[in-house]
């Protein structure tokens, strides 16, 4: 695997784990489902709830695109609502109140561009949580596991630590975007792919990402034990720090940009 | 700026001004002297159209303006103080054609980059004053236009300032790739130190507001107003249209759609807009400015 459409094709591949498999394989049957954005409804496209992780209670929260075609129709393929962006800070809200961390998981070509969408406030929903993740008083942890689309990934990737899959993707715009913009023809996305520098490596060398997962080969993956004490290290780390140097620490990381 | 910088920028709007063969027929009329309202077309002295800010007479259209006139008709007379006047952007993912075109960006627009920063006072009263610009590059948000901002925002939270922000945008600046996304969490951070430490932040959207600025620091103020009939979208009418494959109601994502499903607080029209924010601003608490030293 070399070129960027290559992880592009990988990243968008069907075959992936999705959100729901990263926390079936963490939390097993700690995990409990909570619903609801208490404004307007329920976002498939969104999953969270609460699982327990070497002893802890974590707050988890991931967009969802499904694993078959009913699934993935079910789930708006990962595109979430304004709803979906207020479930999602709604959870996180309830994990400051009740100290425990919260883990994102990212997968989505972005926000959903549709009527009820921009109506509910789209942008607004976005800009909230932008907001207020900046100063949640508690640890996040976001890992990029298949599409990192945009804004509709950000709103879900304001973190202390930012991971990505090794063939994940992160970029400000879609490949195809970008060649329509560039040269009119939205066929050039292999280009478009190179130009944008949306790969795991890319970033990492950006700055932008901490650290790049080991992909795993497959469901019975050992990689998912490695990965799930990993968050486990990282969120002991993360609470060893008081609440203000937690908070000026992910000011300065996004500062830096 | 002149007046036929003006005209210029709005070109591809004012058919009165295509004097190619397909015109040749019509009457000659000399583009720096008449401009044709795209909504209710009629032509407008210019003259008549700078008198009246920019505002057509006859149908109350609000043309765009230039950040610099912006800021004339808002702050006081020689009070606005400008911030990091010389930062300017880099090609810094080596994207293709960047450097053109940030090179055309500065020699169309007179400006280093798609936001102007700076204090001022609006009817006596000390402000952070920001104002994005739609001939850079259509206001869209790279590194610098963050960093501005974020400065500004910083200044004002030091300074306990209040800040108001003129908004237009096509959004996050492609050409710098995922650093322009981060240009949303950054300005979101520093809104929300300045939110945080109790200070006043008004925004203002005008025509258009979109994407990456629309959801970050746009979408973020205490009190959000709009000018009349500006385009105020995540996702802009041509992408909504291209996903859903249908044609979208007439005044979707108007600043007056907006109004109606709660999403800003008013719509102001330019002529009204400096005392409103005047009045905000006093309510709010904001102090007379200080002689020489306020800093």
């Amino acid at each position: 695997m070399s070129g960027a459409i290559d992880r592009v094709n990988a990243a968008r591949s069907n075959d992936r784990p999705t959100s729901v498999d990263y926390i079936n394989k963490i939390f097993g049957d700690s995990f409990i489902e909570l619903h609801g954005d208490r404004r307007f409804a329920d976002d498939k496209a969104v999953i969270g709830g609460i699982g327990e992780l070497g002893g802890r209670a974590v707050t988890v929260i991931g967009l969802e695109k499904g694993r078959n075609l009913k699934e993935r129709m079910d789930r708006n393929f990962g595109s979430a609502h304004p709803e979906g962006y207020r479930k999602a800070l709604r959870l996180m809200k309830q994990a400051e109140k009740f100290h425990r961390p919260v883990l994102c998981f990212v997968d989505t070509s972005g926000a959903y561009c549709g009527i009820g969408a921009e109506e509910r406030g789209q942008g607004e929903a976005i800009a909230e949580n932008l907001m207020e993740m900046m100063t949640l008083k508690t640890p996040i942890l976001s890992v990029l596991i298949g599409e990192g689309g945009s804004g509709g990934a950000l709103a879900l990737a304001v973190a202390d630590e930012v991971w990505m899959l090794e063939n994940a993707i992160y970029s400000v715009i879609s490949p195809e975007g970008c060649a329509s913009i560039l040269w009119k023809d939205s066929s050039k996305t292999a280009e478009a792919s190179e130009c944008l520098k949306l790969t795991s490596q890319d970033l990492f060398k950006m700055g932008v990402i901490e650290r790049i997962i080991r992909e795993p080969r497959n469901l019975d993956s050992v990689m998912f034990t490695s990965f799930s004490s990993l968050i486990s290290r990282t969120f002991d780390k993360l609470e060893e720090l008081d609440t203000d140097a937690l908070l000026q620490r992910r000011y300065e990381r996004f500062r830096k940009f | 700026m002149n007046t036929s910088d003006f005209f210029n920028f709005l070109k591809p709007k004012n058919e009165l001004e295509n004097q190619g063969a397909a015109t040749e027929n019509r009457p000659f009329i000399p583009d720096e002297l008449w401009v044709k309202c795209p909504v209710c077309k009629t032509p407008v002295l210019s003259s008549d159209l700078t008198e009246n800010k920019k505002v057509c007479p006859k149908c109350g259209y609000h043309f765009r303006i230039a950040a610099r006139q912006r800021i004339e008709l808002t702050a006081d007379e020689g009070s606005f103080e400008e911030f990091d006047k010389d930062m300017s952007s880099t090609n810094i993912i080596d994207f293709p054609d960047y450097t053109r075109k940030l090179k055309n960006a500065k020699l169309n627009s007179g400006e280093n980059e798609s936001v102007i920063t700076g204090r001022a006072t609006i009817g006596g009263l000390e402000t952070v004053l920001v104002v994005m610009n739609s001939q850079f590059m259509m206001g869209s948000m790279g590194t610098v236009t963050g960093e501005k901002i974020t400065r500004a925002f910083e200044y004002a939270t030091d300074n306990g300032l209040p800040a108001v922000v003129f908004t237009v945008s096509g959004g996050a600046r492609m050409q710098e790739g995922i650093l322009s996304l981060m240009q949303m969490a950054k300005t979101s951070a520093a809104v929300k130190r300045h939110s945080d430490a109790g200070l006043l932040y008004i925004t203002v959207l005008t025509d258009p507001t979109t994407g990456g600025v629309t959801a970050s620091f746009a979408m973020e103020g205490d009190i959000i107003i709009s000018e009349p009939h500006a385009l105020i979208a995540f996702a802009g009418p041509r992408v909504i249209e291209q996903t859903i494959r249908q044609k979208l109601p007439k005044d979707f994502q108007s600043a007056e759609f907006l109004l109606e499903k709660g999403f800003i607080d008013a719509v102001v029209t330019r002529n009204d807009m400096k005392e409103t924010l005047r009045k905000l601003l006093a309510l709010h608490g904001a102090s007379e400015r200080k002689e020489a030293g306020a800093k």
